[in-house]
């Protein structure tokens, strides 16, 4: 008999599910309403699992059903999958209460409820990307993601976002497939779906030395795959229409999570699945370094050349992406934890931008000419700070959490071998480059706006008259510096759930 | 005693009636089903000409081909290196197979325990005659749940795009309904009505057995579903909204997929803690046996079949 404590994992992702299937019987607004009970009620018992792990000092695993592995599928819960699981919800709760009003305004009546069922849908699988052990249980929630992820993108109908969804839907299913052949590939050679079992016969067959050719294209397969679902630098190319155009709940949580399970699955493949040390001599982490780091330098190239701030946020996504895949492809734990905390700040401040920069917008009569967005911090000043301080933290200003992950990239990246020089000339150009277009928007929107004549077509947007995207944006800022200068603690918390994952 | 026929009476028999038919005196399908003409569409040298040369401008405004270098380099780029990298990928992955463990060999990594336990103790432990549906309903029963999510959020992504709001866009496909569907062709509705029910009963066939032969849910309910989709095209929405409309197609799937769920999380809960589940494998190979694997089933089937019906239905006319 376990603790009833250990259950929560598992009654997080069904009950995410039911609230999925039973929103289809309700009205957009009891939709909207189940989507919140019950995404509270996940933060709550992944809160309470994260405190039973801490405590147990070890992750456990949980059979789902009669049959233990490697017959059935199970479950592992550890110190950084219930983290992970914490933080992606609450992120979602504040994506959705800072895109509210956009999302009502942007979409059909009688289609909201159904963007509740994606974004109830879209939960469970990512809660069942964190905490599956199966691969195979893996690869059917990255379908549910995928299509609740094109859900998302489409809900505003507009030519735009349909080409978007279009382009995410060809991009992604090509991941998808990649994905799957790679395990069909471990599956051959191992004979288990398992992730701890496919671990072993990986470590078997690299003693034996047969089944090299294989193996690497195995790897090289799901590596490839999850770096097109997550956009990595060469295939990013779907990214700024999807993010720049949907509505902004949608881009907030894409862009923040959705890509992120996709790289939280890559660093469980990593550690878990074919083991951290035939990684290593793989060198296809290598491969995952350089493109990290042209998508570091391009990403932010692109980003400077937009006129459009939703699109240029979006591109500025695909140099975080890069920041992510270099720390993974440094192949040290310093690295790992630096990718996984950049994950983790990255969502906060991505999201929090996306949200900002559309109550920016609408302070700017929606306009996409970035003169437009000439003294919009005054006429909106939740937009407008919460947009300085996303920037900040963009940029690395101390007390906020983008300078903690870069302190931790830097120092990951000090470790003496070849690695080193280019991963920290790329970070300060790549960190110069941030610099020039945030830096950029916010003197343009703190910039006075002196023509009279054009004052006329915008309007202030008050405090009172957005009450939730207020309260939205104020968590944001309070988590950014939260996570900015309480980074010690957590980063021990995270170096302690990676050496519990493997 | 045989005796003349009058004329009257011999024309009412079926002789008569395939004799006229034969010598093509008579047209069966004359009056008793309605035809639209088709329009047809002709265009003469000047229209198509004007047209293609349309075409051409469109395309370039968008690509602005002629005077766009960069996008010719593109072009010719793209059309080289394209199939050079299929071909790439395509060696690369044969190479790869080629050093995989022969297809089907005792000795392969893949003839392990795993693949032991399910044929040899699956029917003990599930009560499966059909060894794949305990293994997909029963073992890996979690994924099985999970698929049946992906037919259901996908039907949701379809709606998101297709469903058409508001009463005016409504009417306006009520009264255009023929232009989607033959009204009253008396061959399809005669053999659809032939057809519809053996359709079904396969389906129900095909459902219920899932666990004692080849078959189950998501076999049942798409030949179901193909049922539906039949009766539809022959009777019309109207007829078929009488008994399966919107109200009707939420009320199965939102029932069919909580039961499903709530047995799962029972089965799930029950199986982690170490509880017994109470539930009655029965006698392999009876119709009542093999424990949830039948309701299971039978939940799925009902999914299945109303997922292909909306898919159906919302391509053709954006509605349920």
């Amino acid at each position: 008999m376990l603790d009833f404590v250990q259950n929560f994992p598992c009654f997080s992702i069904v009950s995410c599910m039911f609230a999925g299937i039973i929103s289809s019987a309700l009205k957009g607004k009891g939709a909207k309403i189940l989507n919140l009970g019950v995404l509270l009620a996940v933060t709550v018992m992944s809160a309470l699992t994260l405190g039973y792990v801490m405590d147990l000092g070890e992750s456990y695993i949980y059979v789902m059903g009669t049959f233990s592995a490697p017959w059935g599928n199970e479950l592992r819960v550890g110190v950084l999958e219930a983290a992970m699981a914490l933080f992606f919800c609450v992120i979602m709760l504040l994506s959705l209460m800072g895109g509210q009003q956009k999302l009502q305004e942007e979409v059909e009546e009688g289609k909201q409820k159904l963007y509740y069922i994606m974004v109830d849908l879209l939960m469970s699988s990512l809660l069942a990307l964190i905490y599956t052990n199966d691969m195979f249980t893996a690869y059917v929630f990255v379908e549910i993601n995928t299509i609740s992820a094109c859900g998302l993108i489409m809900i505003r109908q507009w030519g735009r976002t349909i080409e978007a969804a279009t382009r995410y839907m060809i991009m992604s299913l090509l991941g998808s497939g990649l994905l799957l052949m790679g395990l069909v590939f471990l599956y051959g050679l191992t004979g288990h779906l398992l992730m701890s079992n496919i671990h072993q016969g990986v470590v078997h067959i690299v003693e034996q030395g047969e089944y090299h050719i294989p193996l690497m294209v195995a790897i090289a397969l799901m590596c490839t795959g999850l770096a097109i679902k997550s956009a990595l630098f060469p295939f990013h190319s779907w990214l700024p229409d999807a993010y720049g155009y949907s509505t902004v709940a949608s881009s907030a949580i894409l862009s923040s999570l959705v890509s992120k399970g996709y790289i939280f699955l890559l660093i469980k493949i990593i550690y878990r699945v074919i083991g951290f040390d035939v990684i290593q001599q793989s060198k296809i982490i290598n491969v995952l370094f350089v493109f990290g780091l042209a998508g570091m330098i391009m990403g932010s190239l692109s980003a400077i050349k937009e006129s459009n701030i939703r699109r240029m946020i979006a591109f500025s996504s695909v140099a975080q992406i890069g920041y992510i895949y270099m720390g993974i492809g440094l192949g040290t734990e310093a690295g790992m934890t630096a990718s996984v905390f950049h994950v983790l700040s990255h969502a906060v401040t991505k999201s929090m931008l996306f949200i900002a920069a559309s109550g920016l917008l609408q302070a700017s009569g929606d306009s996409t000419d970035f003169f437009d967005l000439t003294g919009a911090g005054f006429r909106n000043k939740t937009a407008g700070a919460a947009f300085t301080v996303g920037s900040l933290s963009m940029v690395g200003f101390p007390m906020f959490c983008g300078f903690t992950s870069k302190l931790l990239f830097a120092r990951a990246a000090v470790d003496g071998s070849w690695k080193m020089l280019p991963a920290l000339i790329v970070l300060a150009v790549s960190t110069l480059l941030n610099a020039i277009y945030f830096m950029k928007t916010v003197i343009r929107i703190y910039t006075p706006l002196r023509e009279p004549a054009r004052e006329k077509r915008f309007r202030k947007i008050g405090i009172g008259e957005q009450p939730m995207n207020f309260v939205a944006l104020i968590c944001f800022i309070l988590l950014n510096v939260v996570l900015g200068l309480g980074a010690e603690p957590l980063v021990a918390l995270l170096n302690n759930g990676l050496k519990m994952f493997a | 005693m045989s005796r003349k026929k009058s004329e009257e009476e011999y024309r009412k028999t079926a002789e008569f009636h395939f004799k006229q038919w034969l010598e093509g005196e008579q047209d069966p399908l004359l009056g008793q089903v309605e035809m639209k003409p088709q329009v047809l569409t002709e265009e003469t040298e000047e229209e198509k000409a004007q047209r293609i040369r349309e075409r051409d401008a469109q395309r370039e405004r968008l690509y602005v081909r002629s005077s766009n270098r960069g996008v010719k380099r593109f072009q010719f780029l793209y059309h080289v290196c394209t199939p050079l990298f299929c071909f790439l990928i395509i060696a690369v992955l044969l190479l790869a197979v080629s050093y995989l463990p022969p297809e089907g060999g005792s000795g392969n990594p893949a003839s392990n325990e795993v693949a032991e336990r399910y044929l040899e103790q699956g029917l003990e432990e599930t009560g499966a005659v059909n060894a794949v549906s305990g293994m997909i309903l029963n073992y890996r029963a979690f994924d099985t749940f999970g698929e049946t999510n992906v037919l259901y959020i996908a039907t949701c992504c379809v709606m998101i795009l297709l469903l058409m709001e508001g009463e005016q866009v409504r009417k306006k496909i009520d009264q255009n309904d023929r232009a989607f569907e033959p009204k009253n062709d008396v061959i399809l509705q005669t053999v659809a009505g032939i057809l519809v029910p053996i359709i079904f009963l396969f389906g129900i066939y095909v459902m219920l057995n899932g666990h004692l032969g080849p078959g189950g849910g998501f076999a049942g309910g798409a030949v179901m579903g193909a049922g539906l989709i039949l009766y539809v095209s022959a009777y019309g929405t109207k007829k078929t909204q009488r008994f399966f409309n919107e109200k009707v197609y939420t009320a199965i799937k939102v029932a069919a997929l909580c039961i499903y769920g709530t047995l799962m999380i029972y089965f799930f809960y029950t199986g982690a803690n170490g509880l017994d589940n109470h539930i009655p494998l029965g006698v392999p190979g009876t119709i009542l046996s093999a424990g949830l694997i039948l309701p299971i089933n039978v939940l799925v089937g009902l999914e299945v079949a109303c997922t292909m019906y909306a898919f159906y239905a919302l391509f053709r006319r954006g509605d349920i």
